[in-house]
């Protein structure tokens, strides 16, 4: 079996947006970047998956849409774990554009299992995965909180509302996966570290797509107003406030 | 000429959200001079359907077919995308929902349609189509053009207030041509719990952090979450020392909710959870550190000892009702 995991290369969640250019770009001035949380989580997964030889898991490849910049966060992959790395050379437009290069790839390279997280800390679309699911023609299971292989079958635990339930789907299919595939993401080790540097990265040139969102610009949130405090004595005060000026309880 | 909106049922009924979203699909069809078409799929009796009415549905258009029982993806799909096409749809509107999200990012490329996902406003214009919409985890927002013909949008939760307005449609029971080679999944397992409020669905949220202690001393979060009618929640670090299951987790990487009252109990407030709760209508902060950045989010703080604030919250709320 083998598994494509889609990486996307963001800034770190504790990054505070800034923009430049009239705000029409982010500025990445002193940027950490780092694997989307989500996409970290489900090459964790994969890689628990793997260690197991019974899951006959051949090979894990990481694959993402970004220019050069997007390199040391595919390297930190291959750290981590996964065999080979993939870059489509092109700035990502949008997550229509960023799927169909990945489709474009998957179509002759097949993958039986692909995972997806279920946004990335940017642009917050939730799309990519079942995006490339449709160009593809083959079945998408999201909100998956756990996956396991189970003879030569993969099983997806999905979050319904107000519970589970589980999603055998032919393969191969798209996993767009969320907190739960994974406890914690897995750390490269020294030796991972001096690996990553032999394992492949690929450099593949993008198709033309036409992107069909365009992002104008950007604005910040409006200020909220002064918090109003409340004295730890007078909780009755605050209760007040709630049921007669906010008027949500 | 239509704004197609599918609305997703629960058991046979609507929820509020069913009715945002109709709403929110009228005003836009306004906007567009052109009529607004609900979709319901699934086992839906006539007069639940005619609520979609009260809130300006033009027609509504049934589909309640055996294979549709579960939620495949691409059938969906296929579903929603044939009755766009047969009602000539600019617009699909769908909710920002683990259902809403699964099918519409499909349903984009089906139709070769851009997608704006997670709008809470109506579009500033319709010539260009420019939605606004959260980015960087709702640090800040973007103003985006759809440029393709045709546009679908999801809708964020408890983001649109909607607007009673009487009408009569038609409905229609649609056949939908579904091929066997759509079914590629099979579900089973179901797992759902009754009875308890969902944390996505509701309008108060009582949520505990690192300063409650320890996961058995959950309860004073739990009385005041059953008096208020709300869904209890955590911080992250709650859900990894497990002491809360990892589904209550809110905030960047956790669910993402936005109640009309949002209670933080000793949390103190990282960027990462903000961005899971900054869209809540109201949020009360209880902390004992005065700096805590939870307090520059919050609309009502009380600087002290959840451990004692608590007890207090929940004896005047009882005053109250």
């Amino acid at each position: 079996m083998k598994i494509l995991i889609c990486l996307s290369n963001v800034p770190d969640t504790t990054t505070k947006a800034k923009f430049v250019n009239d705000n029409t770009a982010f500025d990445t001035t002193g940027v950490q970047w780092i694997i989307n949380p989500w996409d970290e989580l489900a090459l964790t997964r994969a890689l628990e998956l793997k260690s197991d030889a019974a899951s006959s898991i051949e090979n894990i490849t990481v694959i993402t849409v970004g220019g050069q910049d997007a390199e040391p966060t595919m390297r930190k992959a291959l750290a981590i774990g996964a065999d080979d790395a993939v870059r489509i050379d092109a700035e990502p437009k949008d997550a229509y554009f960023v799927a169909a290069q990945i489709a474009e790839y998957i179509k002759s390279n097949p993958f039986d299992l692909i995972f997806s997280g279920i946004e990335s800390a940017d642009y917050n679309g939730s799309a990519a995965g079942g995006m490339l699911a449709e160009f593809l023609n083959i079945p998408s299971v999201s909100a998956g909180s756990s996956v396991n292989i189970e003879n030569g079958q993969i099983k997806i635990t999905r979050d319904i509302d107000g519970g589970t339930e589980d999603v055998t789907p032919e393969l191969p299919v798209v996993a767009i996966v969320q907190k739960g595939i994974a406890k914690e993401p897995m750390i490269a080790a020294m030796r991972g570290i001096m690996m990553a540097r032999k394992k492949p990265l690929n450099v593949v040139a993008p198709v033309e797509v036409e992107a069909l969102t365009e992002i104008v610009n950007f604005e910040m949130p409006q200020p909220k107003p002064a918090c109003k405090m409340i004295e730890p004595e007078n909780v009755k005060e605050l209760v007040n406030l709630l049921q007669n000026e906010a008027k949500v309880i | 000429m239509s704004v197609l909106v599918f609305t997703e049922n629960w058991d046979g009924k609507f929820k509020k959200m069913s009715f945002e979203l109709v709403s929110y699909a009228s005003k836009i069809a306004e906007m567009l001079n052109i009529q607004t078409v609900a979709l319901s799929i699934g086992d839906v009796q006539e007069n639940e359907l005619k609520k979609l009415g009260n809130y300006a549905a033009d027609k509504i258009i049934s589909v309640n077919h055996d294979k549709l029982q579960n939620l495949d993806n691409q059938a969906y799909t296929s579903v929603i995308a044939e009755i766009a096409e047969k009602e000539g749809a600019k617009v699909v509107i769908i909710a920002q929902n683990n259902m809403g999200k699964a099918l519409a990012p499909r349903l984009s490329v089906k139709l070769k349609a851009g997608l704006g996902a997670g709008v809470s406003k109506l579009p500033s214009s319709v010539e260009p189509f420019t939605i606004f919409k959260k980015v960087y985890s709702g640090k800040a927002y973007s103003n985006l053009v759809i440029k393709s013909d045709i546009k679908i949008l999801t809708l964020a939760q408890n983001s649109f207030e909607f607007e009673e307005n009487d009408k009569s449609p038609a409905i229609e029971n649609f056949e939908p041509a579904l091929g066997d080679d759509l079914f590629k999944t099979s579900v089973s397992n179901v797992q759902k719990q009754t009875g308890k409020i969902l944390l996505n669905d509701a309008d108060v949220v009582v949520s505990g952090g690192r300063g409650m202690k320890s996961g058995d001393q959950w309860a004073p979060i739990e009385e005041l979450a059953e008096l208020l009618g709300a869904a209890t929640a955590c911080s992250r670090p709650v859900s990894d020392e497990g002491w809360r299951p990892h589904d209550e987790h809110t905030g960047q990487t956790g669910k993402i909710i936005a109640p009309n009252l949002y209670i933080a109990a000793g949390i103190s407030g990282a960027i990462q959870h903000l961005a899971g709760i900054s869209s809540s209508k109201c949020i009360v902060a209880i902390n004992t550190d005065k700096d805590a950045p939870i307090f520059e989010a919050a609309d009502y703080g009380i600087v002290g000892d959840v451990a004692k604030v608590l007890p207090d919250f929940i004896q005047a709320v009882k005053e109250i009702k």
